[in-house]
């Protein structure tokens, strides 16, 4: 097995070297099948792995493949733990990533840096497949950084553009603000474990459940709550939950394909596989949990009110993204991480075909982003057309769809969580629903319904995208609608992640509402008569009259409420304080330090100052020798004198 | 151990004789003289391999041990041998020294024999120091590279070189001073000037603390430590690029060697005592230092900032040891500290010299070291921009990169120290990547800016090779480790367990 494994990880990696180093030798051409090629195959293995697990029920499997070092008798691990979780983890990632492969060659094909995209997104799944398969802390934060640093050089694939410059730096420093967190917590575990392999510590972490810690002054914390917070602080930064959500919106400046592989499909689902990972260390602290369900909420609501109010279609579904992925840290702090990864699955799926479907409006609409611009796309767009029905369906909720099912149990799990916060978490969630709906069908009403494009020209050349475009939207489609039916029985409430994910019986709200999952098909029917169908539908109906028939009203209420537009539109201020704050306020103390500390104090008054002294001391002592012989003569009289007056006196 | 070749000897002389070959060949034939020297850095590289290969990783016995009288009279011997704490150094040494004069190839036009023989004896006498077991041996080649550095700063430097090279060598010369004396000091007691013997010398509390400071000027004023580090970006600035390397990549080593081969062993106890003022130290260097850096306007005046800055993990890596020790439930952690910060010497001589090249490069074309100046300049060298990003995130402390190794370890060695220690060095993650990726983006992304940037040429062969080698090597130590790990083992846990012994 450790032959497939390594395999799965090193041909995207062998893609990217191929793609990237070799650029002129292979060509376009040759760059593109070295990387779908290196992708394509750790699809198919990774698929094998997946039946091994979920079909023929293969135990979790614990590699290592080579020891990176041994300090003080810590081991540092390079390998893999291949279990469930880690199996469909791969299953998704390198799925959407081939499906990303194969858009890119329609996307990208008139654009300089053709073979650096192809490089980067091949290194991308490379590290993104580290990520997931670690057996350890280690080379989690390995892949953690890895898909950073890619992240950082696809945001910024335009780098003439400033906006691009500016927010791939931005996603790196805001990134590096939650791994500052991560790295103490995996500092945490290093001392208290002694030991940074998953399997060892979370044997261990029972025995450590009490153990309690100073940090400031006589304070005593949990451990594990110290443990799970710092962590969880690592994925704030990486799944962007507020605040340092702020990354995610301006990422958009990176070509779409990449938006809807790293910025909504995977890397940022990592911090919720991390969580989910470190189920049996989360189980140990309600502080913790209380901690992640409260974020997650606010993330979920408050980011998905911001996408009613965007006018860039790329914009709409990062704050899409946002909310959604506070939906799914929010089942993680209800402790249903099933749920939490469930939903991370199916919004995979949904989320990178809306990504990829507004990437072919918007290459139809010749890279004009703006959803005022646009309308009556459908007609002649219309795989993308029926793609994007398809996942905006999934993404509030139809039932039925995908997101239907991982939304419903993610609601019904916080209702019955019992942590401090999970009532307001509930209230958000379902408030979301509204949202989430209203601002979905407010952008696709938008793009495909009412006239046709504003401008004529645009309207005259828009036509549907190729086949390497369509293809993947209609593949993506599939599972988003009919994987959440098929799967929701086995992953939720089915024993599936049975040893994989830890929940403690007083916690588990999953089995609660298992008692009453009767089959998908019953819980279809069951969740039609429930607040959030009512709601989404409400949503949907909303957006439907105001955007379809009487487009007046949001201006009337655009006017009506501007303080609450200006709030909206202006994101709450994150950014503006951000940069006041933080990015000036380092500025100034640098300036601070520097010229006042470097400069002044130590090099104006104690190295300058010193050499300025003895220099001084010197004029003085200068002046003893004037070169006059009567001078040094009385000195020498003098000199007699003293000696004597101190030879008698002794 | 003896060896059958004098390994140590060969390495420190071939270069210095060597370098006098150089210097006799002349300017007549520049070409002649640069393959001269290319042949003399290479063949001592080589030498210098089976320090490496023949190297027994279990003992902490110092190993390739040469031993002659030199002064009888004083007991004054020439006595040689290395163990896992100087052995990397030392290749450290001739690796980076190889790619020095390649890198000076067509770069220097003025005296080009003077300048490549200043770098073959300077890189003898720095064998020298990481070998000397003998203190007066060690004091001699200490005082001798100094000279060296300071010609190359004084004569091939920029327009402010004088008061550099003055500051640079008062610095220096003030802190080595107060070393001598408290070596003599310690030939009076013991009656040998051996280190090893000083290591088991018993010293009273008063002595070992006026010891440790005289050592602590000297060793701090070469890392550099805030608040002695003043000197290190007015030299970095007015020294050329292979100067800047050299300085940036070794002599900063030299006093993170010294704390690890007089300061801890000779005084543990006046170690232990003040071990919280050096790592205050420390973590203002990483701290303070990191902000300092990010408003630099030069860009080799940002990366000296960024070298002290990165120093301060091998302090703290260093001193933290006792307060691990003493804490129970830290459950080790002190090694990992001082190999963290081993590795992070190591590491920094790497990236520091790969970025001081990497300005260098851009120098030799526009001139100009002023991040204004630039921009845009991945447009016009797509190569070099590539090399200078991974160098940058390499300086970042990115993991699969050196950068990452020894800061992880000695975070998470402080972090068994203190919670707060481990805080204030964590945020290098953040402070870091701020300064050098904004220098990157200032400098290599954007718009092409100005005339000279549109007509800049991409790197040559020449500059390739020297890069990459070098590229190879912070991959290869981020990516495996624990070839370097394994062998300072056993030199460390011998010097923990030294200093865990009171000499009182």
């Amino acid at each position: 097995m450790e032959q497939i494994y390594l395999t799965i990880v090193l041909a995207p990696l062998l893609g990217a070297v191929v793609a990237g180093l070799f650029r002129n030798q292979v060509g376009r051409a040759g760059a593109h099948w070295a990387a779908i090629g290196g992708v394509g195959v750790a699809c198919a293995l990774s698929f094998y792995v997946l039946k091994l697990h979920a079909i023929d029920g293969a135990p979790a499997d614990n590699v290592s493949v080579y020891t990176w070092m041994v300090s003080d008798g810590l081991r540092f691990e390079i390998g893999f733990l291949v279990d469930r979780l880690t199996a469909m983890m791969m299953a998704v990632v390198t799925f959407v990533s081939l499906m990303v492969h194969i858009y890119t060659i329609g996307y990208m094909h008139e654009e300089e840096g053709y073979q650096r995209f192809f490089s980067y997104i091949a290194l991308f799944t490379f590290s993104m497949l580290m990520l997931v398969m670690s057996n350890n802390f280690l080379q989690l934060f390995f892949g953690w950084e890895a898909v950073g640093l890619v992240s950082y050089l696809l945001i910024g694939f335009y780098f003439k553009r400033e906006s691009a410059i500016f927010a791939n730096l931005k996603a790196f420093l805001v990134n590096r603000v939650g791994d500052f967190g991560f790295i103490l917590g995996i500092a945490a575990v290093a001392m208290y474990f002694n030991s940074l392999d998953y399997h060892e510590v979370f044997a261990k972490a029972p025995e450590l459940a009490d153990t309690r810690i100073r940090i400031l002054g006589d304070t005593e914390w949990s451990l594990m709550t110290v443990i799970g917070v710092l962590l969880f602080i690592g994925a704030m930064g990486k799944s962007a939950q507020v605040p340092l959500h702020v990354w995610l919106p301006d990422s958009m400046e990176g070509p779409t394909p990449i938006s809807a592989l790293i910025h909504a499909a995977t890397m940022v689902t990592a911090g919720i596989f991390m969580v989910a990972r470190m189920s049996p260390l989360y189980e140990l602290s309600e502080a913790a949990l209380s901690f992640v369900l409260v974020i997650g909420a606010t993330t979920a609501f408050f980011t998905g009110l911001i996408g009613i109010v965007q006018n860039d279609i790329k914009r709409v579904v990062a704050y899409s993204t946002l909310s959604q992925l506070g939906v799914m840290v929010t089942a993680l702090g209800a402790s249903a991480y099933a749920a939490g990864v469930f939903h991370l699955m199916t919004h995979a799926f949904f989320k990178a075909l809306l990504f990829l479907a507004a990437g072919s409006v918007i290459m139809g609409m010749h890279h004009d982003q703006d959803i005022r611009n646009m309308g009556g796309i459908r007609r002649r767009m219309p795989i993308t057309y029926w793609t994007s029905l398809l996942g905006s369906l999934a993404l509030i909720g139809f039932p039925g769809f995908s997101g239907f099912f991982s939304k419903d149990v993610i609601i019904e799990a916080v209702r019955h969580a019992t942590l401090p916060g999970a009532g307001y978490a509930y209230v958000l969630l379902v408030m979301g629903v509204f949202v989430t709906a209203l601002y979905s069908f407010r952008m696709f009403f938008l793009v495909f319904h009412g006239e046709g494009p504003r401008d004529h020209h645009a309207a005259a050349h828009l036509h549907e995208s190729p086949a390497v475009v369509t293809v993947p939207l209609i593949l993506l489609a599939i599972p988003s609608v009919v994987i959440g039916y098929l799967t929701v029985g086995d992953m939720v409430f089915g024993d599936y992640f049975k040893g994989v994910l830890t929940v403690r019986p007083e916690h588990d709200v999953l089995a609660q509402i298992g008692r009453d999952f009767h089959g998908a098909g019953a819980f279809v029917l069951h969740g039609m008569s429930g607040l959030p169908f009512f709601l989404a539908m409400g949503g949907l109906a909303v957006a439907a009259y105001v955007y379809l028939y009487n487009p007046s009203i949001a201006d009337w209420i655009k006017a009506r409420f501007g303080v609450v537009y200006d709030v909206l539109d202006r994101k709450y201020g994150f950014d503006e304080f951000n940069q006041a704050v933080f990015a000036a306020g380092s500025r100034a103390l640098g300036r601070a330090l520097w010229q006042g500390g470097d400069r002044a104090v130590i090099d104006g008054v104690i190295v300058d100052g010193s050499a300025k002294a003895v220099g001084w001391l010197a004029g003085v002592v200068r002046h003893l020798q004037t070169g006059y012989l009567y001078h040094y003569a009385i000195a020498m009289i003098l000199g007699l004198i003293a000696f004597l007056a101190w030879f008698v006196i002794h | 151990m003896t060896a059958e070749l004098p390994i140590l000897s060969l390495t420190i002389w071939l270069p210095i004789l060597g370098g006098m070959l150089v210097l006799g060949s002349g300017d007549k034939a520049p070409n002649v003289t640069k393959w001269l020297a290319l042949a003399i850095a290479v063949a001592t590289f080589l030498v210098s391999l089976p320090l490496y290969t023949g190297f027994q990783a279990g003992t902490a016995e110092m190993q390739f041990v040469e031993r002659a009288a030199w002064i009888p009279a004083f007991d004054v011997n020439y006595h040689l041998g290395v163990d896992g704490i100087s052995m990397p150094l030392i290749l450290l040494t001739t690796f980076v020294t190889v790619l020095v004069i390649v890198a000076g190839w067509e770069v220097i036009e003025y005296k080009p024999a003077q300048y490549m023989a200043a770098f073959l004896f300077m890189e003898g006498a720095m064998v020298g120091v990481f070998s000397a077991l003998d203190a007066i041996l060690f004091y001699v080649f200490w005082e001798a590279m100094l000279i060296p550095m300071f010609l190359i700063i004084g004569i091939w430097g920029g327009p402010n070189r004088v008061y550099a090279t003055i500051k640079f060598f008062l610095y220096t010369f003030l802190g080595s001073v107060f070393m001598l004396v408290a070596l003599i000091y310690m030939y009076t007691q013991s009656g040998t000037f051996e280190i090893l013997g000083f290591h088991e010398l018993r010293l009273g509390m008063r002595e070992q603390v006026l010891i440790f400071l005289a050592f602590l000027l000297a060793f701090a004023v070469k890392v550099p430590m805030w608040p002695v580090h003043t000197w290190l970006p007015d030299a970095h600035v007015e020294a050329p690029t292979g100067g800047s390397v050299v300085l940036a990549a070794i002599m900063l080593k030299i006093g993170g060697y010294g704390f690890l081969r007089l300061s801890l062993p000779i005084t543990p106890d006046a170690s232990n005592y003040l071990d919280l003022m050096i790592i205050t130290m420390s973590l203002i260097a990483v701290v303070y230092i990191g902000f300092v850096a990010l408003v630099q306007q030069d860009m080799k005046k940002l990366i000296a900032y960024s070298s002290i800055s990165h120093m301060g993990f091998v302090t703290l890596g260093f001193f933290i040891a006792f307060i691990v020790m003493s804490r129970p439930e830290a459950q080790g952690g002190a090694a990992l500290g001082i190999e963290g910060g081993m590795v992070q010497m190591v590491s920094h001589g790497f990236i520091s010299a790969a970025m001081f090249l990497c300005v260098g490069v851009l120098y030799d074309r526009v001139h100009s070291r002023q991040i204004a100046d630039y921009g845009g300049v991945v447009n016009t060298m797509p190569w070099f921009a590539a090399f200078m990003v991974f160098f940058a995130m390499a300086n970042a402390g990115l993991p699969g990169t050196s950068g990452f190794v020894g800061e992880f370890m000695v975070i998470l060695a402080s972090f068994r120290a203190d919670f707060w220690f481990a805080f204030l060095a964590a945020t290098t993650l953040i402070i870091g990547a701020a300064y050098t990726l904004w220098m990157v983006k200032r400098v290599v992304f954007g718009e092409v800016t100005g005339g000279k940037v549109a007509e800049l040429s991409d790197i040559n062969g020449r500059e390739a090779v020297v890069l990459g080698a070098l590229a190879v090597a912070v991959l290869a130590l981020g990516l495996w480790p624990q070839p370097l790990i394994e062998v300072m083992g056993a030199s460390v846990d011998n010097l923990l367990r030294h200093i865990a012994v009171s000499k009182l």
